[in-house]
């Protein structure tokens, strides 16, 4: 069996049993990171580190020394500042910016032992559902269609991660999520998102797009490995005033026991008008089999404001996100384009450094943040967020979990959907709730669409139950026996 | 709301963009048409609601007043477009 083909627990196993050496997984990986670039999964590529730090994981091993991941080859969203290594948020804002900081996140990763592989591309700034907006180019989902030759988007903002994820081009990933962006790529492109409860993993060190929303998470092949990555990124960290100073469970322990006696709601909101037919079935077939495996399903769990979410959300990022990019003033860092003037400085450097998406978000941000519209539609929109909350709360009253397809199609061609913003939006009309009301959510892959593409079932859960999502998650991807292939995949040839 | 090309033109000298006159046109109609899209909010009764600004269910913590940080002058300056003697330097801006 190819070193590629392993999942992250496997590859676990094999070094441990010296099986083959980090330094033998480092570089399997490295080559296929090579061959995966037509892809564009990654912006950098960091084999020398990759290679250093494989060879301090052997030496570690055998010493006796080896901690919890060690020699597991990871990629890095390039969302995440990593010391010494080039970190541009897919913007051209951040040209040349490398952060002499890392950020908590990886900083836990690579104590635990993790390989770095490189950066990951991604929506410029983590705007968008499909990866097209990226100043480096859009990523390729190793998947098409059947029959159909086009490349597909890998969904967005964490699409260079689910890509080289699912092309094994990498063992595991992390990703950030605002309003669906580790799941909806997951989704896409037949792997495992996870974004954890809000405050779970540090947010110091990733590049700001709204801080009450921003989720870091892991992307993996298996729950399993979600679970794994979870407990080495997730902890309290005093440089994040929202980091949760709670202990860190076992997340992997608590895989095992089962669901049975598990209660499980069926929101019925989620049934968007127009939804497909099959993502309505799978829905059903992903109820069903829970059941069989002793779960309870609750079928008349309401969360009434499901469909002010997403208009909410698309107030309140934006209004974040206005503030947090008020920071890019070509002065300190990254760009800078010359004008007559500071003030000229400032905007010539914004608009020659903002792609259109960033700048639309920017300029509706400062719209609804401006005085005379501040609580027409800001306040507005967290207000209606408390009551997206509440709905949850109240539901998590008589459920322990919630079931519900994670987007509503499955992925399109690069090129569609480009032309209308809210078309765009849409991707994320079964995300964004679990994103402001903060709650932990995972993607399962779970079947194929008629046209041979692969579609997830989410599990949301209550705040900081990490452990009991994970589980139903574990419950769903065995029932489903997800093992189709993409259309790439390195190694394959 | 339909914004007028004015209106995009004062958004974005508060947001320190700055927009050629062609793209003034084609921003107001996307702009209105994501504010129309928004506006379905006010279907929703909110009196007495207070707004969620985090989920964050904790109080923020306090730390000692003391310096925990610095000294890094070279690697902050590291990444500067411009510096000369320690310092960024930016256009003149007083004459």
């Amino acid at each position: 069996m190819s070193l590629l083909a392993l999942s992250l627990a496997e590859a676990r196993a094999g070094l441990a049993a010296k099986d083959f050496s980090a330094r033998e997984l480092a570089e399997a990986y490295v080559a296929a990171m090579a061959e995966a670039r037509p892809l564009n999964a990654f912006i950098t590529e960091t084999p020398e580190r990759a290679l250093a730090m494989a060879d301090e994981s052997d030496a570690r091993r055998a010493r006796g020394e080896a901690r919890p991941l060690d020699g597991i080859p990871v990629a890095v969203k390039d969302l995440y500042c990593t010391r010494g290594v080039l970190t541009t948020a897919a913007s051209h804002i951040l040209d040349g910016f490398v952060p002499p900081y890392e950020s908590t996140v990886t900083e836990n990763l690579w104590r635990a032992g993790a390989v770095m592989l490189g950066k990951t591309n991604l929506d410029e700034f983590a705007m968008g559902s499909s990866n097209t907006t990226s100043y480096y180019g859009p990523v390729e989902n190793p998947w098409r269609r059947a029959g159909d030759n086009r490349p597909l988007v890998p969904g967005g903002s964490s699409g260079g991660s689910a890509a080289a994820v699912a092309a094994h081009a990498a063992l595991a990933a992390t990703g950030t999520d605002t309003g669906g962006s580790i799941r909806q790529p997951a989704s896409f492109c037949g792997i495992v998102g996870l974004k954890p409860t809000y405050g779970r993993c540090s947010r110091w060190g990733v590049v700001a797009f709204a801080s009450s929303l921003d989720h870091p998470g892991p992307m993996t092949r298996t729950v399993r490995d979600a679970a794994i990555m979870l407990g080495a990124m997730a902890g309290h960290d005093p440089r994040d005033s929202t980091s949760a100073p709670l202990p860190v469970p076992d997340y992997e322990a608590a895989l095992t026991g089962g669901i049975a006696g598990l209660r499980i709601g069926i929101p019925k909101e989620y049934r968007a008008d127009g939804m497909p037919a099959e993502i309505e079935a799978l829905w059903r077939q992903g109820a069903a089999w829970l059941k069989e495996r002793g779960a309870v399903i609750v079928d008349d769990v309401s969360l009434p404001h499901t469909r002010y979410a997403l208009p909410a959300y698309y107030i309140i990022a934006p209004a974040e996100a206005s503030s947090n990019l008020a920071r890019y003033d070509g002065v300190r860092f990254g760009l800078r384009v010359p004008g007559e003037s500071l003030e000229d400085l400032y905007e010539q450097t914004r608009a020659a450094g903002f792609g259109a998406e960033v700048r639309r978000r920017v300029l509706i941000g400062t719209y609804v943040l401006s005085a005379g519209y501040y609580d027409a539609y800001y306040l507005k929109a967290q207000r209606v967020r408390a009551l997206i909350a509440r709905d949850f709360t109240e539901a998590f009253a008589r459920v322990d979990c919630l079931l519900a397809p994670t987007t509503p199609s499955a992925a399109f061609a690069i090129g569609e959907k480009s032309d209308d913003p809210i078309a765009m939006y849409l991707n994320d009309l079964f995300t964004v709730p679990a994103d402001l009301a903060g709650l932990p959510a995972v993607s399962v892959p779970a079947g194929l669409s008629a046209d041979g593409l692969p579609l997830g079932l989410q599990v949301i859960g209550r705040a900081f139950d990490e452990a009991t999502v994970l589980r139903a998650a574990a419950a769903l991807e065995a029932a489903a026996g997800f093992t189709h292939r993409p259309s790439f995949r390195a190694g394959d040839r | 709301m339909a914004l007028d090309k004015a209106t995009v033109a004062r958004i974005a000298t508060l947001a320190r963009i700055r927009l050629s006159p062609a793209e003034l046109e084609p921003l107001a109609g996307e702009l209105s048409h994501i504010l129309d899209w928004v506006e379905q909010l006010n279907e929703v009764a909110t009196d007495g609601v207070a707004p969620l600004a985090s989920v964050a269910d904790i109080a923020l913590p306090m730390r000692d007043d003391a310096v925990t940080d610095g000294n890094c002058r070279d690697a902050v300056l590291g990444n500067a477009p411009a510096a000369a003697k320690g310092f960024y330097t930016v256009p003149k801006v007083v004459e």
